[in-house]
């Protein structure tokens, strides 16, 4: 009973907000519709017991995603008036389509059976020789590797896909426009204070994530932030896409996850399988250089592509 | 141990192109070139080994990942199916690479090199999204590799950077992410209701109640977006028409067959009983994607429009097996399983040939336009002979590989007594036969005065030529080597 | 299971806001803002499974919730190219939609210095 006390209110909170994004009549307020429905599911995260995902998506789901889209944002609405909604048969089709789906959806999910199935044994039993204490984590890096692998994978798709959208004449050059510092801005200030609390605090949640909620990606995500601020602040530039440096640095994660996986023929039981009594560093290792290109690549994901005028 | 014997190609295939792209992305310059090349040739030595170990065993060969058994940790196998489509990508992407020398020379960090940077990475990018796509067997590791698909293929038809194409890619975006959003919804409801995404243990274990029926239908929806089976096609032909040659014959060879290899997964392992009513709805809505897509690429006008109207069309083909399969007549069903495989391996060879050779054309004779392409014949004869060879391909003539599909997909509708889905074959390839005329009729007419095409490099000519000559050769082989196919072919119950 | 039927109910919710929001606005920065709200809901159908999964002495199967975070991060990248194409398209075009019949070029972005 006490549990409906608080999961009714977050659900409906979250439902409300969800709506509200939709109802919002300018773009800001759809984005801060969307934080708040992000981040109240970050709060149900909490309350289903899954604090790594509730981690997740604060930091990945909600702030990253909003950041992103305010600023591209900021750089359209200049240009534009709000567009005209579609016709209303269209949108009544939507609106009945989409009823639809979520009854048939809560309908399903009532249906699930009863006891429901679950891997949570065998995955304690497996990860126990590896040393870690996150079965979350165990199951990114140990048994569901492969995702993983292919996952920081589809990041650096991702950033040389975002990168080849690039103005044919700025290519070549740093990622994103050329900010204007405003040496009295509240941007400089925060550029200036943050980095050193940020880049501590995503570091500590990269190094927990092998026994306690936390991880690279949501440590990345952190470090990210911090390095992207100053760029945005104006404060310091980026480097060009063309140094070696910055790209090495998004594709490492990968890089070493491969190499550790193709290792694992010669030392182990096969592709991505740990040697005995090694596990736990080799994870610590490809978690590292993880926690790097998680950083690099989402910091080149929010900046966009290069399109500044002259080499910094 | 962990898997068969070969086991360790299936890894190889994914990694080998994978590490490519990495070292390719992170190197830049002449040797992202030299490494995609030199990796899409190894990689085309994977799939042949492939190919040979699975008709050597006469079973699929699997591997579990990191020595976990499914459903702890994560299967890879190849059987007809897999082997087959990953042959035909790496030979595609081979001619790509070819290709790609002559038109992405020199990727650099200077004005001018973005595309051929981007090409070079996208390339081996595409390898290993294939390769997961085909040889993956968990659900949700075939998410990511849907994901990876769309992110390559995205990248892949902006190439070019016009202002034009970025419209058309949004809207396939937009179309893409649902579908995965909604294939994922499907993920996540068979995890609830079986405790496993691995389609091996999935198969023959489903229920046919609410969360398999709704998983299985938002799945469908969303592969068939991706896919752009009519109704959801009007995304592809601006998106696969628009994007540079090399790009549409890789989107409309290779990157539309990923999802339709999830979608066979899918409807034959891992939902409950053979789904007949959906299965007819299914080939319905490919019999419409036939007509109306031959009917709209007749009417185009401008080249590279009407052979991606044609890709609407011919990936219609490929939903007529579904009921057919269900049928409950073991032969009939083996005759529309190997027309699918055939199908979906001939078309990609015969689209790629034909959006390569379109490019080369339109290079040539600088001319788009289907009434501008007189005196096309005499400046590059060779891929307007490939135009052709691809197109009798397409219009299923013998002896060509397309014949042979048309003919099984054929056989099988008379079999089981469905014989309207016959009418709709002949109707298509009537229809077929005539956009294809128009081609080459127009190419054959004599040259304007004063026309001075501009010669086009050998070596991208001749290796559109193979892959048109490549999608006729299937139709030539002995009805033995076809049957590796039918290697771990699903038995329907009737 | 009291625990959980609230999250289920808000997660279809959130899933039938969302395809609302994708097929029914015209403002591509609004569809995809409906797309993530929609990815938000599918996350908690995968949450709604893991917590259900509770076994072993684990409050919830761990690989739902790896898989959520594999699928958060791919939704990101997703939502950047959108978003970066959505630029591009506005740069070159003045366009926020994806009505037909765009408006002129204006190419800043390839404009000469």
């Amino acid at each position: 009973m006490t549990a409906w006390l608080l999961d009714l209110p977050l659900a409906l909170g979250m439902f409300g907000a969800g709506a509200a994004t939709l109802a919002a009549r300018s773009l800001f307020g759809a984005v801060l519709g969307f934080i708040s429905t992000g981040l109240i599911a970050a709060l149900v995260w909490v309350r289903l017991e899954a604090p790594d995902v509730a981690l997740t998506e604060a930091v990945i789901g909600a702030a990253a995603t909003s950041v992103i889209i305010l600023y591209v944002a900021s750089r359209i609405s200049g240009g534009a008036s709000a567009p005209a909604p579609p016709p209303i048969a269209q949108r009544l089709l939507a609106a009945t389509l989409s009823v639809i789906l979520a009854a048939l959806l809560a309908h399903a999910l009532h249906a699930l059976p009863d006891p429901a199935p679950s891997l949570a044994a065998p995955i304690l039993e497996t990860m126990a020789p590896t040393g870690l204490g996150n079965p979350v984590t165990a199951v990114l890096m140990v048994q569901r590797s492969l995702d993983t692998l292919l996952e920081s994978a589809v990041l650096v798709f991702a950033v040389f896909a975002i990168w080849s959208m690039a103005p044919e004449r700025r290519w070549g050059r740093a990622p994103g426009p050329a900010f204007i510092a405003e040496p009295q801005g509240p941007l400089t200030f925060l550029a200036k204070v943050l980095p050193p609390i940020g880049i501590v605090i995503g570091i500590y949640i990269a190094w927990v994530g092998a026994d306690a909620p936390g991880g690279k990606f949501q440590g990345g995500t952190v470090l990210a932030a911090m390095w992207v601020l100053p760029w945005i602040a104006g404060l310091i530039a980026p480097p060009s896409i063309s140094d070696m440096r910055l790209r090495l640095a998004i594709a490492a994660g990968p890089l070493v996850f491969l190499m550790v996986g193709l290792a694992g023929f010669a030392v182990a039981d096969g592709f991505l399988a740990y040697p005995p009594g090694f596990a736990k560093p080799l994870i610590l290792l490809i978690e590292t250089a993880m926690t790097l290109s998680v950083a690099a690549a989402l910091a080149c994901m929010i900046a966009g592509p290069p399109e500044r005028r002259a080499q910094p | 141990m962990t898997g068969t014997l070969g086991g360790a190609l299936l890894v190889l295939a994914i990694a080998l192109p994978l590490g490519a792209t990495l070292l390719a992305f992170v190197h830049g310059g002449q040797a992202a070139s030299r490494v995609a090349r030199g990796a899409l040739w190894l990689w085309l030595a994977l799939a042949v080994a492939i190919m040979a170990a699975v008709i050597r065993q006469g079973e699929p060969i699997s591997y579990q990942i990191g020595g976990f058994a499914p459903p702890i940790g994560i299967a890879l196998a190849a059987d007809g199916l897999a082997a087959a489509m990953l042959l035909a990508a790496a030979i595609i992407l081979v001619a790509a690479g070819l290709f790609g020398r002559a038109a992405y020379p020199a990727p650099s960090w200077d004005k001018g090199g973005r595309a051929a940077f981007a090409y070079w990475c996208l390339l081996p990018a595409l390898a290993a999204s294939l390769a997961v796509a085909f040889l993956a067997r968990d659900l949700f590791s075939l998410f990511v590799a849907l994901e990876m698909l769309t992110f390559t293929a995205l990248a892949l038809a902006c190439l070019d950077g016009r202002p034009s194409q970025f419209k058309a890619e949004l809207r396939y975006l937009l179309f893409a992410l649902l579908g995965s959003v909604l294939y994922l919804l499907g993920c996540a409801l068979f995890y609830g209701a079986y405790g496993t995404l691995d389609i091996g243990l999935l198969a023959g274990n489903t229920r046919a109640d609410a969360p398999t029926r709704l998983a299985g239908a938002l799945m469908t929806v969303g592969l068939l977006a991706k896919m752009a089976v009519f109704p959801l096609h009007l995304w592809l032909p601006p998106a696969h028409a628009g994007a540079p040659p090399a790009g549409s014959a890789l989107l409309s060879g290779l990157v539309v067959k990923g999802a339709f290899v999830l979608l066979v997964r899918l409807w034959f392992w891992v939902l409950p009983g053979p789904p007949v009513a959906g299965a007819e709805l299914l080939a319905t809505l490919g019999a419409a994607a036939i007509l109306v897509g031959s009917v709209v690429a007749l009417r185009q006008e401008k080249l590279k429009a009407l052979i991606a109207y044609s890709t609407v069309a011919q990936i219609g083909y490929l939903f007529l097996m579904f009921p057919l399969l269900m049928a409950g007549d073991p032969d009939a069903a083996t005759r529309a399983w190997m027309g699918g495989m055939l199908q979906a391996t001939s078309h990609a060879l015969a689209k790629a040939a034909m959006f390569l050779a379109a490019g080369l054309i339109v290079q040539s004779i600088g001319e788009d336009r289907v009434a501008g392409l007189c005196g096309a014949a005499r400046a590059t004869p060779f891929s307007v002979l490939a135009i052709g060879i691809g197109g009798l391909s397409l219009m299923g003539v013998p002896p060509s590989g397309g014949f042979t599909a048309k003919w099984m997909l054929l056989r099988a509708s008379v079999d089981t007594g469905q014989w309207w889905w016959s009418l709709v074959i002949l109707a298509g390839g009537l229809l077929t036969g005539g956009y294809v005329y128009r081609l080459v009729a127009a190419a054959l007419s004599p040259a304007p005065e004063g026309a001075t095409p501009r010669p086009v490099p050998r070596v991208q000519e001749a290796a559109v030529l193979v892959l048109a000559l490549l999608s006729m050769v299937l139709g030539l082989l002995p009805l033995s080597m076809l049957g590796m196919a039918q290697i771990g072919q699903p038995v329907m119950a009737p | 299971m009291t625990a959980i039927t609230p999250f289920a109910l808000a997660a279809a919710g959130l899933v039938g806001l969302g395809l609302y929001g994708m097929l029914a606005q015209s403002s591509v920065l609004r569809k995809v803002i409906a797309f993530n709200l929609l990815g938000i809901g599918v996350f908690l159908v995968f949450g709604v499974a893991a917590r259900r999964g509770a076994a072993a002495g684990l409050p919830a199967d761990p690989v739902p919730q790896a898989m959520v975070i594999t699928g958060l991060v791919v939704a990101f990248a997703a939502t950047a190219l959108a978003l970066v194409l959505t630029l591009r398209l506005h740069q070159t075009t003045g366009a926020v939609t994806l009505a037909e019949d765009p408006a002129p070029p204006a190419d800043s972005g390839m404009q000469p210095e």
